[in-house]
């Protein structure tokens, strides 16, 4: 039988390498030419505790990281326990023999550690797995082979042991009967590639717009991103620097995005929350700044390490009093690199703070994406004031270009309601007229771009975020089973371009998986008027495939029948 | 702008301790321009909420430098943004001791660690003014305001000590009475490389009237509690200022000046630069390469 798709996931405890093998493995793989994606999730301390990645390898693009399990590696009992239910019938446990389990599923003992030793190094260990591995789907041994001659090249002994484990975990895996067919040859994309996760996508997406000053201060799962940038957001005229809280992050960004710079700060949940104040002041003195807040699960501390899209609505709204922020949500790996340059585009362009919405899932997992585009979206810079001093910094009813300190046109940045010259007021006329030019400026950010499909169904489904991949997948496999059901997808979700909120108000439903409680998405398009449902998961995991195919029938069936709403 | 704005509503109380303190920073600015040739516009004033952070809506015309009136407490993390993202501006912060030493305390000691150069100007009067009288850090124990009917609890908290104590490179006292002296020392302190506090007593004549306390009244044998700090202290001395800090009265100058002061912005070119090799965008994206 000929594979396009195998899933594997490594299970077991931190610190026995679980991360690495998975990495490993889904390098090899995509070296090779086929489509990967990893997906990591582990429990919040550093040794021990249970923990696993997950392993899609495809001969086609991946879209989500897999609802069941091919293979199974388990590096202890408590994995192999956790995990079997998810072993598809035809699927296979590999287990390392340091520990016995009662093998009614199919099972391969591996002796890993002595395997390793016999090739020469105990270090060796993921390579006589990873042989295994190439056993069960019966891939080439060159492959690997080649893998391991490229990647350590010029280091000959460390080449000839991982080479012996690789083959010593091929031979053990033989000895036994299991195989789950072949694995078809990769077709290598065309162009490129890159093998990379989303934090570092992004991060260098905010580099291509010209990032200039970054305050930040760790915190799950955005450190990453603030890990690169004070190791590379450094030089003349640059700046990148650990701050004693969010609230001094937020502010800290604020003064720079006054004094000219591309500002930018990435955080979690708790520290969006800190960062409440000081968004609102952003927003009402009219202060360029980008603020990633790449979501795990909420509300407070929360679920550290699990994904959720549950910050929607406060993103849009983190701050008390009239505002609504812009906000973009990557879906994908290679978005989360372009949407850092449409993040800073549009806190330029609008001159005000805009929040990027990454999650967990797309953090922290790797995936081969084509070499970005580095011409597809131009780095764009705000308007500057070039007059004298004296300048009416917030007169008029629309964005004015903004004087950098240093150059003529000192005004004050007011965070009090204020007249043109940013001077505190309280007259009722100043308030209705600032209050309608700061929300009056988010029309300069409708032209974003969205992808539209079927657009003649009165059903369609819409997706954001990280969703995206899993729903996609669903919609697919509902299109080529003949159901009649359109696809909307942006990640520009406030202000929605312009045409897709008139396409979606002609909708009698669209449907939006989302993982939250509340429905967050839908229930904001529903204050538009577009009659928008959610299909919601609170698990701290990704949508499985085929749990949305199921949900997303069924809404429809129910449509179908007249029911409006569930 | 403002003083002849029309729509700009914000006044002082008569005899406000806050017009001296805005006339002697106008002083200092423009003695500074003039030293160094910089335009107003490279001044930026990092105001606070309350009554104090008002000062920086009280210039003139071409008198006006940059400001920021931004959110409470938070003064010191904005004066962050705007120094380390163009360290060639001169920036001073403006502040109540409500605003600095409650809810901005947090952001003292790190900036001390850092040197930060960076002037504030802390208009002290021991109470919350503009939300008419409660109890701020340096009131002092057992008085009685709105928020403490039965007496404050707290032992008030002495500034200069707790600027010391936290590492600040250069701690001053002063009195908004005496608007010259002030703009002198602050002129001393935005020369200095590093992270500079001048506690100017700065009294509320509406809620905590402490003129008399401080300048005493011959009339009714009030001895005052203001001092010029003696010629003969040595400002590098810490345990001397600490001394000064700790005694009796309210003390006028310099009482510490760190001598080999090196401000954040040149910590990174002396010791990150040299270390780093920059990359561009696509040499990043290079390494990612399968």
């Amino acid at each position: 039988m000929e594979r396009r798709d195998f899933v594997v996931r490594f299970a077991g405890e931190g610190g026995q390498g679980v991360v690495t093998a998975a990495e490993f493995l889904a390098r090899a793989a995509a070296t090779v030419g086929y489509h990967v994606m990893t997906f990591a999730t582990f429990p919040s301390q550093i040794k021990g505790g249970p923990t696993y990645t997950q392993v899609r390898i495809s001969t086609d693009p991946v879209l989500s990281s897999g609802d069941e399990i091919d293979v199974l590696v388990a590096l202890n009992l408590e994995a192999y326990n956790n995990h079997k239910a998810e072993v598809r019938e035809d699927g296979v446990v590999m287990y390392d023999t340091v520990f016995e389990i009662d093998a009614e599923t199919r099972a391969l003992g591996v002796p890993i550690e002595v395997l390793a030793k016999e090739a020469g190094e105990a270090r060796s260990a993921n390579m006589v797995i990873l042989g295994a591995l190439a056993h069960l789907v019966n891939m080439p041994k060159e492959y690997f082979q080649d893998f391991v001659a490229e990647r350590f090249k010029g280091r000959d002994k460390v080449v000839d042991f991982n080479t012996k484990a690789l083959e010593l975990g091929r031979l053990h895996a033989a000895t036994s009967e299991f195989q789950l067919g072949s694995l078809m040859a990769p077709i290598r994309p065309e162009g490129k590639q890159i093998l990379i996760k989303g934090n570092d996508a992004l991060s260098i997406g905010a580099l291509q717009a010209g990032v200039d000053y970054y305050v930040g201060y760790p915190i799950s799962p955005a450190t990453p991103i603030f890990i690169f940038m004070e190791k590379n957001l450094v030089g003349p005229g640059r700046f990148a620097y650990q701050a004693t809280s969010e609230i001094e992050s937020i502010t800290a960004i604020i003064g720079a995005g006054y004094a000219g710079k591309k500002a930018m700060t990435a955080t979690a949940g708790p520290g969006f929350t800190l960062m409440s104040e000081g968004l609102g002041l952003a927003w009402m003195a009219e202060i360029p700044c980008v603020v990633v807040d790449v979501q795990r699960g909420g509300p407070a501390t929360g679920l550290p390490t699990k994904t959720e899209q549950s910050d929607f609505q406060t993103a849009l709204h983190p701050a008390h009093g009239d505002s609504k922020l812009p906000v973009i949500a990557p879906g994908t790996i290679e978005e989360c690199f372009y949407s850092a340059i449409h993040a800073f585009n549009w806190a330029e362009r609008y001159q005000g703070p805009v929040i990027l919405l990454s999650e967990h899932m797309m953090a922290e997992r790797s995936q081969n994406i084509p070499m970005p585009d580095l011409d597809l979206v131009p780095p764009e810079t705000r308007e500057t004031y070039t007059g004298d001093n004296g300048y009416l910094r917030y007169d008029g009813a629309e964005l004015s270009a903004m004087p950098i300190p240093g150059s003529p046109g000192a005004y004050v940045a007011n965070g009090s309601e204020h007249d043109s010259y940013g001077d505190t007021t309280h007259l009722a006329e100043r308030h209705v007229q600032m209050t309608e030019r700061r929300f009056g400026k988010l029309k300069l950010l409708e032209d974003g771009h969205y992808e539209s499909e079927g657009t003649d169904s009165p059903i369609a489904i819409m997706p954001w975020g990280g969703s995206k991949g899993p729903g996609r997948e669903a919609w697919e496999a509902l299109i080529a089973s003949g159901q009649s059901i359109g696809w909307y997808y942006t990640m520009f979700l406030h202000p929605l371009p312009a045409k897709l909120l008139e396409e979606l108000l002609q909708k009698e439903l669209v449907i939006v998986p989302e993982l939250n409680y509340l429905g967050q998405f839908s229930s904001y398009l529903r204050t538009y008027g577009i009659r928008a449902e959610s299909i919601t998961q609170y698990t701290g995991l990704p949508f499985k495939v085929s749990v949305l195919e199921e949900r997303i029938t069924k809404r429809v069936e129910a449509h179908g029948r007249g029911v409006v709403r569930v | 702008m403002s003083a002849k704005n029309p729509e700009y509503d914000f006044k002082w109380c008569p005899g406000c301790g806050d017009f001296g303190v805005r006339r002697a920073l106008e002083w200092a600015v423009e003695e500074r321009g003039e030293r160094t040739g910089e335009p107003i516009y490279n001044n930026v004033i990092v105001a606070g909420i309350g009554c104090s952070g008002n000062l920086v809506h009280l210039y003139e015309g071409e008198q006006q430098p940059y400001g920021i009136h931004g959110i409470h407490g938070r003064t010191l993390p904005i004066a962050l943004g705007v120094k380390m993202g163009r360290p060639d501006l001169n920036v001073i912060v403006v502040a109540g001791d409500g605003d600095f030493l409650s809810i901005g305390q947090e952001h003292i000691a790190p900036q001390a660690a850092r040197n930060l150069d960076i002037t504030c100007v802390i208009m002290d009067n021991g109470v919350y003014g503009l939300t008419k009288g409660q109890s701020s850090p340096t009131g002092e124990q057992n008085m009685v305001t709105n928020s403490t009917p039965y007496g404050k609890l707290e032992v008030g908290l002495n500034p200069l000590q707790f600027f010391l104590s936290v590492g600040v490179s250069f701690v001053a006292s002063a009195f908004s009475g005496k608007p010259r002296d002030m703009a002198k020392l602050m002129g001393q302190a935005m020369d200095h490389p590093g992270f500079s506090i001048i506690n100017v007593q700065s009294p509320c004549t509406t809620y905590n009237d402490t003129f008399e306390m401080l300048k005493g009244s011959k009339n009714k044998g009030i001895e005052p509690a203001l001092y010029d700090i003696p010629e003969d202290h040595d400002p590098t001395d810490w345990n001397a200022a600490l001394e000064i800090a700790r005694a009796d009265g309210v003390p006028v100058g310099i009482l510490y000046q760190e001598q080999y002061s090196q401000p954040l912005h040149q910590r990174i070119i002396d010791t990150i630069h040299p270390q780093f090799q920059a990359k561009t965008v696509p040499e990043m994206l290079e390494a990612f390469v399968l």
